[in-house]
């Protein structure tokens, strides 16, 4: 083993000058910048928190049950971006994890080793695309495919359904949530892989000895071992999906309004932000608005990703050698 | 003085490295037959032959034959053969987020088992093979983690007994167990051999002693003697074999 | 005895259910293949000698009897290069020096709540960190609300976490023998960690650095509200500053063919240092693993 001295470090290491007081500046220093990352999380809530007091005093909490955002009166109500966020995060949900998993399970369990490293490389490109990349893409390409055949036909087989009935948009809810579906799948499906490969071989061993098949031993060894690590991953998905800006905005169609409609356009915390914020006057109320659903964004994704890692880092730091 | 099970030349190897080499041993019914020898001759792979589990770790294979009623295992579904042919670990390893008696109900579950009559009958009988019932017969429903380590093993030989298989395979069930709940299990595998074919493969010389009907010694892979296990103490024929009982080494 | 009579039906699910999971592998290939695909073909047709070195061009849609002229995103190249500079300048150090805190002091309830939260951090949504700086500003530089160093202090604090633990992962990896037998020659322990252990964990915290930036290259939303976009040329800090991710979403949102076509372009060159960056990173750490194997 060499030793990684560079030339003159001999005599530098051997000839220490003020060593405890380097020690102490040293310690200090590196704690120092340990604690600001804390200092700039708080940092972040409390610069937030004051932009967003003229519209706390003017709304109250009554902002986040409002369905009004009409600049020109300057009444604001988060209520239409908390449906729009929390509408395209299931959608994301329920169309993503499930291929998520899939996907986990095929590299985990069932893919022979040597496909697994190169498998597990490709998704994570999915994940490398930036969201502007994504938003192009889906404009360009998910749009035209989704209104030419995915609406049309979900109107037609599910239009008694309320969310399939009304005008279909080219930009709207549906779109949005399958465009998140998308890209939650590389976090999803990596977490979820990194519980199932954590669950011990024993188990798996136990169940196949009493003659179960392979997928009856994954179901019941594997999958109920790993839940808490699974959902673990789903949160870290939601989390993904609820603070996703770029893709979301370029084809959501950018509308203030509810609607049950999923063909209709909509609006998410983050779309609206991307949207209105620059053009905000300076110390206007509409900014103030705009701020405050800000932080109303950062708390939830703070309190989702706390949650989630919570979850995850019990989980894996319970098997042996766990890490995240 | 039937064969139930026999291996005919199983060799197995764990990628390049040859675990075991041309084993051909019999097992008879009813009885129950203990594999001796030092850590590493390959007592543990050879049973998970039996079984088929070997090959379910990458990169192992199996050459030969190992019958089960003169029907090769390995011509057959792996699946009805794990199920005929049971196993019980070296650490317990009952299903953490299942109870006590989901733990024993899983085979029969897996098997579509539902009337709910049918798998508390199956659940007690199999709970009193393994001596288990009267400790647990009030907490069926707690985890099956929560009991201590020798009942949770205990748990695992009801949960593969209520398999029903024809052949129960024991890894050195016993050394992660006190004295007490070994001898509880030591027990139990004597009255277990009048249902079943046991194999066990135990690393305690004294355990075999005890329990076994016919005792074989293995050594780096190979099989090097097997006869009753009291003329095998008392008058080995192999040197090697009675080196190793005489403590000489391992 | 049980009647073991259900063996074909679980037979058969035991095949579908491992076809629907190589279906899922499949699924998820799908848009991955049609992205790469579109990227690449849309985006090669306009990259050329032009679009490296011209501004955007007057956005216009080919005609019958007129055509347009393609223009380029020279400014968005060397702005993105630029954000990336200041940001990495400001970032790494501090983020550097907060990872061996936590890697060399590593024990206690303060270290686990920066661990901790430095995790939490890196999965907030970009936009409000940019937020943050918008409203900071606004509060504080009023002047300067869309500039250039207002777009690479956004993204620096997107980098300080994700810096803070790989480093630290990386020094992790440095083998405890190597910090004690210096230790036992008399050298201080903060020399130990500034000229050893940095110097061993060298292509580890290298790595973190290289994929931090492949994270925030492609940023769009923090800029949105910090750098703000410039149709021209500049270098200056304390005006608004292009971006290639910015020019990708407002070019893209245009009905323009020629602006649609620079988007392609500009997402073409994007996906493609971010790649080279990963890969970098990738190349750095597959070196370290192989020597690893050697020496274990």
């Amino acid at each position: 083993m060499v030793f990684p001295f560079r030339r003159g470090t001999r005599r530098a290491l051997l000839h220490p000058t003020g060593s405890s007081w380097g020690d102490l500046l040293f310690q200090a220093g590196s704690g120092a910048a340990g604690f600001a990352i804390l200092v700039l999380l708080a940092l972040i809530a409390i610069v937030l928190a004051i932009n967003a007091l003229p519209s706390f005093r003017a709304f109250g909490f009554g902002f986040l049950g409002s369905t009004v955002w009409d600049p020109v009166r300057d009444q604001f109500g988060a209520s239409p971006f908390i449906y729009g966020t929390l509408l395209t995060s299931a959608i994301a949900l329920v169309l993503g994890v499930p291929v998520s998993l899939g996907i986990a399970i095929f590299v985990a369990e069932l893919s022979p080793g040597s496909i697994r490293i190169p498998l597990t490389y490709v998704v994570e490109l999915l994940a490398a695309v930036p969201s502007v990349v994504y938003g192009l893409w889906g404009l360009f390409v998910l749009v035209p495919l989704i209104t030419t055949y995915v609406s049309p036909t979900l109107q037609g087989t599910l239009g008694f359904l309320p969310i399939f009935q009304g005008q279909i948009y080219d930009r709207n809810l549906l779109t949005a949530g399958v465009i998140l579906a998308i890209m939650i799948i590389p976090t999803v499906s990596a977490v979820s892989r990194d519980a199932l490969l954590a669950v011990p071989q024993h188990q798996r061993e136990a169940a196949l000895s009493l003659g179960a098949t392979r997928w009856e031993s994954i179901r019941i060894a594997v999958l109920s071992y790993a839940r808490s690590g699974i959902f673990g991953a789903v949160m870290l998905g939601f989390g993904r999906a609820f603070g996703e800006t770029m893709a979301v905005t370029m084809v959501i169609g950018n509308r203030n309004a509810i609607s049950v409609s999923w063909f209709a356009p909509a609006q998410t915390l983050s779309s609206i932000i991307a949207n209105s914020a620059r053009e905000g006057v300076a110390g206007s109320l509409e900014l103030g608005a705009i701020v405050e659903l800000g932080l109303v964004l950062m708390l939830v994704a703070l309190l989702i990703n706390v949650f989630a890692r919570l979850m995850v880092w019990r989980f894996l730091g319970k098997q042996e050698g766990g890490l995240e | 003085m039937t064969r139930k099970l026999a291996a005919e030349k199983v060799s197995a190897w764990y990628g390049p490295k040859k675990a075991i080499e041309d084993i051909s041993l019999d097992f008879e019914e009813h009885a129950t037959t203990a594999i001796i020898g030092p850590s590493g001759c390959g007592k543990s792979t050879l049973i998970r032959c039996l079984n088929r589990l070997h090959e379910t770790v990458p990169k192992a294979r199996v050459e030969g034959k190992v019958l089960l009623d003169d029907k090769d295992v390995y011509a057959d579904d792996p699946v009805t053969v794990r199920r005929r042919v049971g196993m019980v670990f070296q650490k317990a390893n009952p299903f953490p987020t299942m109870s006590v008696y989901d733990n024993v109900a899983a085979a029969l579950r897996l098997n579509g088992v539902r009337n709910r009559g049918k798998l508390d009958k199956i659940v007690k009988q199999s709970l009193e093979q393994a001596a288990l019932w009267d400790e647990v017969k009030d907490y069926l429903g707690k985890p099956g983690v929560s009991l201590s380590g020798g009942q949770q093993q205990r748990l695992c030989i009801a949960r593969a007994l209520a398999a029903e298989p024809e052949v129960l395979l024991m890894d050195e069930p016993c050394s992660a167990l006190d004295p007490i709940a070994t001898a509880k299990i030591e027990d139990l595998i004597f009255d277990l051999k009048t249902d079943y074919t046991v194999v066990i493969v135990t690393h305690n010389m004294q355990q075999a002693a005890r329990v076994a009907d016919t005792t074989a010694f293995m050594y780096l892979g190979h099989l090097i003697e097997v006869g009753g296990t009291r003329e095998l103490f008392e008058r080995p024929r192999e040197a090697l074999t009675e080196s190793y009982i005489t403590g000489r080494f391992g | 005895m049980i009647r073991f009579n259900r063996d074909v039906r679980r037979r058969l699910k035991n095949r579908v259910m491992a076809a629907l999971a190589l279906a899922c592998v499949a699924l998820a290939l799908v848009p991955l293949g049609s992205i790469v695909h579109t990227v690449v073909v849309r985006g090669a047709s306009v990259v050329n000698p032009e679009f490296f070195t011209q501004i955007q061009p007057i956005p216009c849609s080919p005609g019958p009897n007129s055509t347009c002229v393609q223009g380029g995103i020279g400014n968005a190249i060397v702005g993105t290069f630029l954000l990336l500079g200041l940001s990495s300048a400001i970032a790494i150090p501090l983020g550097l020096l907060a990872g061996i805190y936590l890697a060399e002091y590593g024990k206690g309830p303060l270290v686990f709540a920066v661990r901790f939260f430095a995790d939490v951090m890196t999965g907030l949504p970009s936009i409000v960190m940019g937020l943050f700086i918008f409203a900071a500003f606004q509060l504080a530089f009023p002047g300067i609300v869309f500039s250039a160093i207002a777009g690479g202090l956004a993204l620096a604090v997107i980098i300080i976490p994700f810096v803070a633990r790989t480093s630290e992962e990386a020094l992790r990896l440095v083998p405890g023998s190597i910090r004690e037998a210096a230790l036992a020659l008399g050298v201080p322990k903060y020399r130990v960690t500034v000229r050893v252990v940095l110097s061993s964990a060298r292509e580890g915290i290298v790595t973190g650095a290289l994929l931090a930036m492949a994270r925030v290259g492609g940023e769009t939303a923090p800029l949105l509200l910090t750098a703000g976009g410039n149709s021209f040329y500049s270098v200056r800090l304390d005006q608004p500053i292009a971006a290639m991710s910015l020019v990708i979403y407002n070019f893209a949102t245009t009905p323009y063919a020629n602006w649609n076509a620079l988007a392609w372009g500009a997402a073409l060159l994007l996906v493609l240092i971010m790649l080279g960056l990963s890969i970098a990173a990738r190349f750095l750490l597959r070196h370290r693993f192989h020597e690893q194997r050697i020496r274990g």
